[in-house]
């Protein structure tokens, strides 16, 4: 097992910065999940740290041990991939093993690994198969598998649950997490699903454009997001925010609405996620709209309410809100629930 | 798709005309070349425009084969043909690999080189050559043609390789190379085993363009004993004008190594060849 | 495990070293071959055959090699076989690529569609393209023969000719023995490549226009064709310049003749090179073929721009 450095990384293509002052600290058995939308560059960082792809400046240490010139076989480091990988001319044990078959390890300790890594999968009852008749499932144990045979000093995983249907996405979800329970090994995880990153991290990493947003536990970046895109990138629904105008006794809101804050002076944007605004009564809350849309999840209820001046704000309440789509009602938003944004969406100092 | 809605009875006749046009334009050539290798001398005069003679006979492949120096002219061609094929699918491979997967400094110019030497004739070529080979006495060599066989060849090989290489996911060499491969294990122990029908093709393709090579074999070769195939065949020709059997038994001959080759590549064509073409 | 790392470490600049190499030099490790087979034996000889066009080189006058700048390119200006060779050259490449395509478009069309043995059918319609050119040369050669070839007797059947006589010996005819067997061993060629384009038309814009109330000639037209329009540019150029440069079936059916009717500007190259063994002027003719084509796919691919929206 193994703690991993990353000094001040940076990634360019020719004249073109890909990545760049990526500094993390990856304690030993840590899960650290990178999260950000598609080209944000998270895919590039995990290869780099496998070694895939050469690092353009800055230092990347495995247990004090600068790696930037090591090739990725004497790395000791297992990967996952999105495809699996799966080398479609060998049968399931061969591919599990193959590892150490290019170590030369003796066959029968080979097989004695594999077996026992077969077996925790589920796949003991597979292994003279070939990639191709496994199910999608099965594949993706067959590619763990393959890198649990290796006992590796850390296990990366590039996006592996995002071929998968959704149930079996969440079986294999909790597969991983029980994994990293089991052998407590570092890994880095790669993934644009937020659900995935919020329930597998110890900590998250997100990336945008190139540059670290934030890094924190999962409930950090709920609760205390450093600015407007983090915000808005971990929730579901998305964050709502609207533009406010701030003076020495609170904030304007865009319908006229003031709320008494203080503290509040070089805020331009205020968020407010949807399960944290209350529905009330029209006149009674503090802004008043029209239900647009009302979707019915059954345990929740999503209303997309049009709230003049303000825009759009989407709400989600607990259970099956008796509102009707064109129903007007009032919406309550508490002041500890709001986040406050400065013109470079900065997130500002919590409102007391 | 068509076959459900051309149920029109004339529209039918007429696809099964063009089928059959296309069939006994492709294929009679082939059968009358057949058809008088097996004709009798005697035969040649009364019935040379027969659709089948009256007896047939396999005197004409016997007096080619035991009589005549054709066995030495096909091992040459043979020799001459895998020779080519081995050493350009073996470039190839390695160039069209470098093209799937490198982005390398020059490549832009590579390519363009590449596609030169498919512009220019290769007639141009031919004096240069022969003076060339002629200086380092490698005259009447098989060597020789080998050699230039291979240079003429490589290019197309090359990107029929890295079409193969590039329908074969990278992740696999990654996933391999983070097994604790180096790359050119990855490439030996993964990629190549999933290249095979590809490297099949290639090696096909170009067995049977060294196989029908002619100007090049006709300059290089001039002594008997290093003729390959068509020189030889030509010279058979040129100097036994009249043996018409005989020169179609041959013809025969020379036609079963590129058939048993066309037979193995031919799936591939429609497939793998055409799609990296399409692509291109 | 552990000694790998400390061999990693070991030494920083010799690992900075060894990844420098594997990622600047690796590539060139692997088309090093291609390109060192390809300059020595194909670009240093092109230079060097460029190089022959400016000189005086026969192997009849051994010791009268010298440099006479344009004077060959003068002699091929003002010689009659050369134009002569031109006009041969645009009558063969016309006539073969004008049969190749159309047919070779037919075949495309009709495989394409389903009918019973289509496997066995298509492996033997390509067949052809498999058959070395010198033995389709001699096959169609001895079909045109009255003696064993049925062709003329058909011919005179069907009143093309007078009387079965052997059109390869006739120089107003002559022309079509070669352009024939060129037709029937390019076919298969042009079918290969616009099935293949073909069959990458996505079915659903067949549908769609279907149900747009779209005939069959117009699926045809506004589908097909101008989406088999880049490949046809493609395959077109590449052929047009390879069927120029082509002169294994001239030389083996006719050698040119008779009476240089059949003579292309490459047949001319080879005879003036290995008939008359000078490679000075042989090597100003396969200059000036040369630049032609180049001229030829500068025009077609700016007119591919132009014109070819996909």
């Amino acid at each position: 097992m193994a703690r991993l450095e990353l000094k001040n990384i940076a990634k360019r293509y020719g004249a073109v910065e890909v990545l760049s002052e990526v500094d993390l600290d990856i304690a030993d058995g840590e899960f650290l999940v990178l999260v950000g939308p598609s080209g944000c560059g998270k895919s590039t960082l995990l290869r780099m740290i496998a070694g895939l792809e050469p690092i353009s400046a800055g230092d990347f240490l495995i247990d004090g041990v600068r790696m930037n010139d090591v090739p990725p076989r004497n790395r000791d480091i297992a990967m996952v991939f999105q495809s699996y990988a799966l080398y479609p001319h060998m049968d399931v044990a061969r591919n599990m093993g193959f590892s150490m078959e290019i170590r030369g390890e003796v066959r029968a300790a080979r097989a004695e690994k594999v077996a026992a890594a077969a077996k925790t999968l589920g796949l003991a009852a597979l292994t003279e198969r070939l990639p191709r008749a496994l199910s999608g499932g099965q594949r993706q144990r067959v590619a763990m598998g393959r890198a649990i045979v290796r006992d590796p000093r850390a296990f990366l995983f590039d996006e592996p649950l995002s071929n998968l249907d959704a149930a079996l996405r969440v079986e294999m979800r909790l597969e991983i997490a029980r994994l990293h329970q089991r052998l407590g090994a570092t890994m880095i995880y790669v993934t644009h699903d937020q659900v995935e990153a919020m329930t597998l991290a110890d900590r998250i990493v997100v990336l945008n454009g190139g540059k670290v947003q934030q890094v924190g536990t999962p409930l950090d970046l709920y609760e205390r997001p450093a600015n407007r895109f983090v915000a808005q990138f971990i929730g579901s629904p998305t964050m709502n925010v609207v533009p406010v105008d701030a003076d020495a006794d609170g904030l304007v809101l865009g319908g006229g609405a003031r709320l008494a804050l203080t503290g509040a002076g070089a805020a331009t944007t205020l968020g407010v996620r949807p399960e944290h605004i209350e529905v009330a009564a029209p006149g009674e809350g503090l802004i008043d709209g029209t239900a647009d849309v009302v979707e019915r999840l059954g345990s929740d209820t999503n209303l997309y309410v049009n709230a003049g001046d303000l825009g759009m704000l989407t709400v989600r309440r607990a259970g099956n809100l008796p509102v009707r789509p064109g129903e007007r009602i009032g919406l309550h938003l508490r002041p500890e629930n709001l986040h406050l944004f400065d013109e470079a969406g900065l997130a500002l100092a919590r409102p007391a | 798709m068509a076959a459900i809605r051309q149920t029109h009875p004339l529209l039918r006749a007429a696809k099964g005309a063009a089928l059959f046009f296309y069939l006994a334009f492709a294929l009679f050539p082939l059968y009358w070349l057949l058809k008088i290798s097996v004709t009798p001398d005697r035969l040649i005069y009364s019935e040379g425009t027969a659709l089948w003679p009256k007896t047939t006979t396999l005197d004409n492949f016997r007096s080619i084969l035991f009589q005549s120096d054709f066995l030495s002219y096909f091992a040459n061609s043979v020799t001459v043909s895998l020779g080519t094929a081995a050493a350009t699918t073996l470039i190839a491979a390695g160039a069209g690999y470098a093209f799937s997967r490198f982005d390398f400094r020059g490549k832009r110019i590579v390519i363009a080189l590449m596609l030169v030497t498919q512009m220019f004739p290769l007639l141009m070529i031919i004096a240069p050559i022969y003076k060339i080979v002629a200086a380092v006495g490698l005259l009447n060599s098989l060597t020789s043609l080998i050699i230039t066989y291979t240079a003429f060849n490589v290019p197309f090989a090359t990107f029929l390789m890295q079409s193969f290489f590039d329908g074969i996911p990278k992740d696999l060499e990654e996933a391999a190379m983070m097994d604790g491969c180096t790359r050119f294990q990855a490439l030996r122990k993964v990629i190549l085993p999933l290249t095979l029908p590809g490297l099949g093709a290639t090696l096909g393709f170009v067995f049977t363009a060294a196989w029908s090579e002619l100007l090049f074999a006709l300059m290089l070769i001039s002594k008997n004993d290093a003729m390959t195939f068509p020189v030889g065949l030509l010279t058979f020709v040129s100097k036994f004008s009249v043996d018409w059997g005989q020169m179609m038994a041959a013809g025969v001959l020379a036609l079963i190594p590129s058939c048993l080759f066309f037979i193995f590549i031919q799936r591939y064509l429609v497939q793998g060849l055409t799609s990296g073409a399409v692509k291109g | 495990m552990t000694t790998t790392h400390a061999k990693a470490t070991s030494g920083e600049t010799r690992a900075w070293r060894s990844a420098y190499w594997r990622w600047l030099v690796e590539p060139y490790f692997y088309i090093g071959p291609a390109v060192l087979t390809i300059v020595l034996v194909m670009l240093v000889p092109l230079t060097i055959g460029i190089s022959y066009s400016f000189q005086s080189i026969s192997l009849l006058k051994p010791f009268a090699t010298s440099w006479v700048g344009f004077e060959n390119y003068a002699a091929l200006w003002s010689d009659a076989k050369f134009w002569r060779a031109l006009g041969n050259t645009l009558r063969w490449t016309l006539g073969s690529l004008v049969f190749q395509f159309s047919l070779g478009l037919g075949l495309a069309l009709l495989l394409n569609t389903t009918f019973p043995m289509k496997r066995l059918y298509q492996a033997l319609v390509f067949l052809p393209w498999a058959v070395p050119t010198f033995l389709s040369a001699l096959t169609w050669a001895w079909l045109f023969n009255p003696v064993i070839g049925p062709l003329p007797h058909w011919m005179a059947a069907l009143g093309l000719l007078s009387e079965p006589y052997n059109i390869l010996g006739d120089p107003a005819l002559a022309m079509w023995g070669p352009i024939a067997a060129n037709v029937w061993f390019g076919v298969p060629f042009f079918a290969i490549t616009l099935l293949a384009a073909l069959q990458s038309i996505p079915a659903e814009l067949y549908e769609a226009a279907e149900i747009d109330g779209a005939s069959a000639w117009q699926r045809f037209t506004k589908i097909t064709l101008p989406f088999l329009a880049p490949m046809i540019a493609i395959t077109v150029m590449l052929r047009t310049i390879w069927i120029a440069n082509f002169a294994d079936l001239i030389f083996v059916m006719t050698g040119g003749g008779p009476a240089a009717s059949t003579e292309i500007l490459s047949t001319y190259v080879f005879n003036t090179a290995f008939r008359k063994l000078d490679f000075g002027y042989a090597s100003a003719i396969a200059v000036a073929l040369l630049l032609l084509l180049l001229a030829y796919a500068v025009v077609l691919l700016w007119a591919r721009r132009r014109f070819v929206k996909l």
